[in-house]
């Protein structure tokens, strides 16, 4: 009987862990213009920048606002060196011509942080 | 005989026990709702499985304790881009919720200065002033203050007890226990 159980605990505790969450935590949509331009939605992966650079170095050295949406970036800026275009440059990660690489979303996105835990935290804003 | 097998069997389940299985799943970017499967360059982007498995492990947000894995130096990120930026550090801790009923929080300048300049946090949301600030859990909840970060991107609001992580001295007037070390295992 005990062996059952334990059994049972083992294969719910399997089931759990093989429930996928959607997108990686953290993981941002970009699609205030993207669509309307005639590309794909922008999806930013915090989980992936982090490994490479620190908070400080997009959040005040680059001078990204620490809100989803409060930042509005064009390609021009990005092709100028600003913002995305101080590392997408062809020199420090693949250059602003690689379209695809970062508009890489579904169509339809909604901005914002996705991945998110239970909270009203990222679906507040 | 039979207690030579008992041996064996009993180390086999302490080797058992000792190598615990990495049970941290990520999905692949062409099945996590946002990447469009029908991009060719989605092969070309980095799958959070392959640099994230041999980080040190978390059960929330990317399954990845990030600041133990910068201690152990499995992360090396960049301070900054421009070698003339000053990258400033802190290392105090200053305790918080010092009147309310859950256990004290222990905020760790360390911790947060390792990722973040100065600021990124001050004078807004808060300012430099112990005790000045009004938090409230509510606000973080909702995304503001603390909340910025924490259910965004850094260890979610679901772990009460990483920032409440000081007992309260009991009434008989015990002093409070240590705070649990930054990276040290959850009790």
């Amino acid at each position: 009987m005990i062996a059952r159980a334990k059994v049972l605990l083992l294969a719910a505790c399997l089931a759990l862990a093989a429930i996928p969450a959607a997108a990686e935590y953290g993981d941002v949509v970009l699609n205030r213009r993207s669509e309307a331009e005639g590309v794909r939605p922008v999806v930013f992966p915090h989980w992936f920048h982090r490994i490479r650079f620190r908070c400080k170095v997009c959040h005040f050295e680059l001078g990204f606002k620490m809100r989803a949406g409060a930042n509005v970036v064009t390609m021009k800026e990005i092709s100028e060196g600003r913002f995305c275009g101080m590392c997408h440059n062809g020199q420090v990660a693949w250059a602003a011509d690689r379209c695809d690489l970062c508009h890489s979303g579904k169509k339809g996105l909604r901005s914002g942080i996705q991945g998110g835990h239970e909270t009203l935290g990222p679906g507040f804003w | 005989m039979p207690r030579r097998l008992a041996t064996i069997l009993l180390l086999a389940l302490a080797a058992a026990a000792w190598a615990q299985p990495d049970l941290r799943r990520w999905l692949p970017l062409a099945k996590d709702g946002l990447h469009d499967p029908a991009n060719p360059a989605i092969r070309e982007l980095q799958e959070p499985r392959e640099a994230l498995a041999r980080l040190a492990p978390d059960t929330a947000g990317n399954q990845v304790r990030w600041m133990q894995a910068l201690d152990r130096g499995q992360i090396v990120p960049r301070s900054s881009i421009d070698p003339s930026t000053e990258v400033r550090l802190l290392e105090d801790d200053i305790l918080l919720n010092l009147a309310g009923g859950t256990p004290i929080v222990r905020f760790p300048h360390r911790a947060h200065t390792l990722w973040l300049d100065c600021s990124n946090c001050h004078e807004k949301p808060f300012v430099s002033k112990a005790g000045a600030n009004k938090l409230d859990m509510r606000k973080i909840l909702q995304g503001e203050q603390c909340g910025i970060c924490h259910g965004a991107v850094a260890f979610p609001l679901t772990e009460c007890s990483r920032c409440h992580s000081v007992p309260r001295p009991s009434r008989a007037g015990a002093p409070p226990r240590p705070a649990v070390p930054p990276g040290a295992p959850r009790p």
